[in-house]
């Protein structure tokens, strides 16, 4: 697993703190102390920089196997690399679908072989996404890919009662429903937030309450089975305030929120630029405060992209012909800083939590997302918080270059990512590709 | 800028400047020779994704009326992929160099996208979006309701100030009430939309016009027009079980009927965009009583649209006339 080479990183600041020296050999941290030196490790100039544990994305979309000419694996994961991931939850929608043991299996093992972040894969819930039959949960959990996060998303999970047994079966293995919360009747044919921007652009409207139905009927299933469920992407006020309510009543609800609810709205449907559609929808500048406020307040656990990369074809073309979904993996942590850190809302201890510990809890990963601490291993990231950047989809490692944030200047960017003590990036660039893939 | 996407982006100026051509452009077409020099030698292309034989005839005679070359481009039910046909289509134009598209798609956006797009450097005019736009029938519109409602004489130069437009049917999916709310509003007329709930848009409420769910009390305030709406069949039977019982129901509710129509204060007018559901929306008293101006629009609609390939073709970019929409 580890390379031999050592690293010591001088005058880093663990979670923004106190700066300190740390030593990572071995694959782990080695030392943690102002008066660590090791002569044989890299020494890396920390001043300024944040040391986090590696981050842990619940939701990317690889698209491999099946749509290898929008994002592969291999690419997927150096853009979760460069933007500071050191793990990476698959979703289930590929073609074949990762709805059985081999296909999950083999998106693990493709992602080892890659060796930029760990890959986890997430089951389908029910066979090809089509919310018929629940797809074989227990053989995939068993499975070498050691599946605990289940979705359909893409596609809800609209049948209540497949729903509760879907809830119901996944505690056999300690598992998670992760539910893409749509109803789908309400929003057939929709192709932006219902309002006032949807009813000027004459396009159809996907309404809050098709989202916050599912959500409130999805907690109470779970309060009445005694599951635990994950809502994906949440991005209304009232999906907020549904998971505050169950959340105060004991309610086992864990949530997301991608970093475009974070920031962008609407209004940007103006231009019927198709970067810009996305599921579920942009939302209004009353619901971006909203999960801001729900994530500043833990209501919202966790951060996650919602990675979805798309082909040219598939974005170049009228609204209504375009295909849903934005690149996230290479600006989700500058996203989160410039609207939570940079804005007082969140502390640098509390990006750890929503983008690595919590989300490798939910998803039952064990070597992620671990405290910055003697013997733990050594997937880390470091962070220059002042640094600012304008964002070229055509320099990022994603395959494709549907980033909404093109052209536009975010704060902070990504110095280096370690995953087992073997740097992925450095210097703010990938490492070289054999390297990784050896080790 | 050089096209014609929507109302919305109109000034009142430029709105009153089209009028007034138009007006310029309807006296000519009094003469025994009919044809004007103006477009020799342009090309205006009809790029129609959806059928509409009316308006495409409309724009077909106005360009050949300024003596420009039209090509009919008609893709709907060519086996193209979706997406892909918007972009190779609109490349293809432009290597046939097109100065003029008039385009009709059934994705609200679909001219916009054409004309910030790069794919072609012609001059792009909406004749149709999905739900979103058709500035040329709120324009038709416009004129006709200036003509007969602001005092008789020569109407050039005036605007709709005070003018109260009753505006009634399938808001919802109305690309023709969306465009002339802002058109109206822009001319300064009063507008109310008259619609059951479930054919009014979410977001309503933002624009500039009142809403009523009752067409007999919006009669009863007397306005000077009443644009009836096209009620599509389909619309009877979609997603949860139509967006109204039945077509009786809506008639009884919505329709311009004998009996509303002698409601209205005498110099009122009806206008529909048509083509017209006899019976449903509108009964055929109503249709082809002498209010209702519904065959002058058609030919108002011509003049309208040379006025607009005018001012977008003929002028130079310093032109203080130009449509910049």
């Amino acid at each position: 697993m580890s390379t031999g080479r050592k690293y010591l990183l001088q005058n880093v600041a663990p979670y923004g703190g106190e700066r300190t020296t740390v030593l990572l050999a071995d694959g782990v941290i080695a030392a943690i102390g102002t008066d660590v030196t090791d002569d044989d490790a890299t020494i890396i100039d920390g001043r300024g920089l944040v040391l986090l544990p590696g981050l842990v994305d619940l939701h990317t979309h690889l698209r491999e196997p099946g749509r290898e000419d929008a994002e592969t694996i291999r690419t997927g994961t150096r853009a979760a690399a460069l933007g500071g991931f050191t793990a990476v939850h698959a979703m289930a929608n590929t073609t074949p679908t990762q709805d059985t043991a081999g296909v999950v299996e083999q998106v693990w093992s493709l992602g080892r072989e890659a060796g930029w972040a760990d890959v986890h894969p997430i089951g389908a819930v029910t066979v090809g996404l089509e919310g018929e039959r629940l797809a074989e949960l227990g053989a995939m959990a068993e499975s070498k890919a050691q599946v605990r996060v289940f979705s359909d998303d893409g596609k809800c999970v609209h049948d209540p009662v497949l729903m509760r047994r879907a809830l119901e079966y996944v505690k056999a293995f300690d598992g998670v429903v992760a539910q893409h919360a749509q109803e789908p009747r309400l929003t057939e044919g929709a192709q932006m937030h219902e309002g006032i921007v949807s009813a000027e652009l004459g396009l159809a409207g996907w309404p809050a309450v098709a989202e916050e139905a599912i959500i409130a009927r999805d907690v109470l299933l779970a309060e009445h089975v005694g599951s635990r469920l994950h809502v994906c992407h949440l991005s209304t006020a009232g999906s907020v305030e549904i998971i505050r309510w169950a959340k105060s009543r004991g309610i086992d609800v864990t949530a997301e929120v991608t970093p475009h609810h974070l920031i962008l709205t609407d209004e940007l449907a103006r231009g019927y630029d198709p970067t810009f559609k996305v599921n579920p929808p942009l939302r209004t500048q009353r619901d971006v405060e909203a999960v801001r406020a729900g994530l500043a307040d833990g209501t919202i656990d966790i951060v996650a992209t919602d990675h979805a990369p798309h082909t040219r074809e598939d974005k170049d073309c009228e609204w209504a012909a375009a295909a849903f979904g934005m690149t996230g993996l290479e600006t989700a942590l500058s996203v989160v800083q410039e609207t939570m850190v940079d804005t007082g809302r969140l502390t640098w201890a509390d990006v750890a939590r929503v983008l690595s510990e919590t989300p490798a809890r939910i998803g039952r990963v064990s070597d992620h997302g671990r405290p910055i601490a003697v013997g733990e291993p050594a997937n880390l990231v470091l962070v220059d918080p002042a640094a600012r950047r304008v964002i070229n989809p055509d320099e990022q490692a994603t395959k494709s270059g549907n980033s909404p944030f093109r052209g536009r200047d975010l704060s902070g960017c990504v110095v280096a990512t370690f995953l087992r003590g073997r740097a992925t990036v450095m210097g703010g660039a990938s490492c070289d590709e054999d390297v990784v893939a050896r080790a | 800028m050089k096209h014609l996407l929507s109302t919305g982006s109109l000034s009142h100026k430029q709105a009153v400047r089209i009028l007034d051509t138009a007006g310029q452009m309807a006296a000519t077409q009094a003469r025994e020779i009919k044809k004007l020099p103006t477009l020799r030698g342009r090309t205006v292309v009809n790029l129609f994704f959806e059928d509409s034989t009316r308006t495409r005839i409309s724009f077909e005679t106005a360009a050949k009326r300024l003596s420009a070359d039209v090509i009919n481009f008609s893709a709907k039910g060519s086996s193209v992929s979706k997406g892909e046909s918007l972009k190779d289509t609109a490349l293809t134009l432009q290597a046939m160099g097109a100065d003029a598209v008039v385009i009709r798609h059934h994705a609200s956006g679909a001219p916009h996208t054409l004309a910030h797009s790069g794919w072609t450097n012609g001059a792009v005019i909406n004749a149709g979006d999905g739900t979103h736009q058709h500035p040329t029938q709120a324009l038709l519109d416009a004129y006709t309701l200036r003509r007969h409602l602001t005092g008789g004489g020569d109407p050039s130069g005036r605007d709709l100030a005070g003018l109260r437009v009753a505006i009634v049917g399938d808001v919802l999916h109305s690309r023709v009430a969306r465009s002339n709310v802002q058109l109206l509003h822009t001319l300064g007329a009063d507008v109310t939309l008259v619609a059951p709930p479930t054919l009014l848009p979410v977001g309503v409420e933002a624009w500039p016009a009142e809403v009523s769910y009752h067409l007999d009390e919006v009669i009863d305030t007397k306005p000077d027009a009443i644009m009836m709406l096209r009620v599509q069949r389909e619309r009877m039977s979609s997603s949860g079980g139509g967006f109204f019982p039945s077509p009786l129901e809506y008639t009884r509710g919505y329709g311009l009927d004998a009996r509303r129509l002698a409601a209205m204060p005498d110099h009122a007018i009806v206008l529909h965009p048509g083509p017209m559901n006899r019976g449903l929306e509108i009964s055929a008293d109503a249709a082809d009583s002498p209010r209702a101006v519904i065959v002058e629009q058609v030919a108002n609609g011509v003049a309208v649209r040379m006025a607009v390939l005018y001012l977008l073709l003929s002028g130079n970019e310093s032109n203080e006339t130009k449509v910049d929409a």
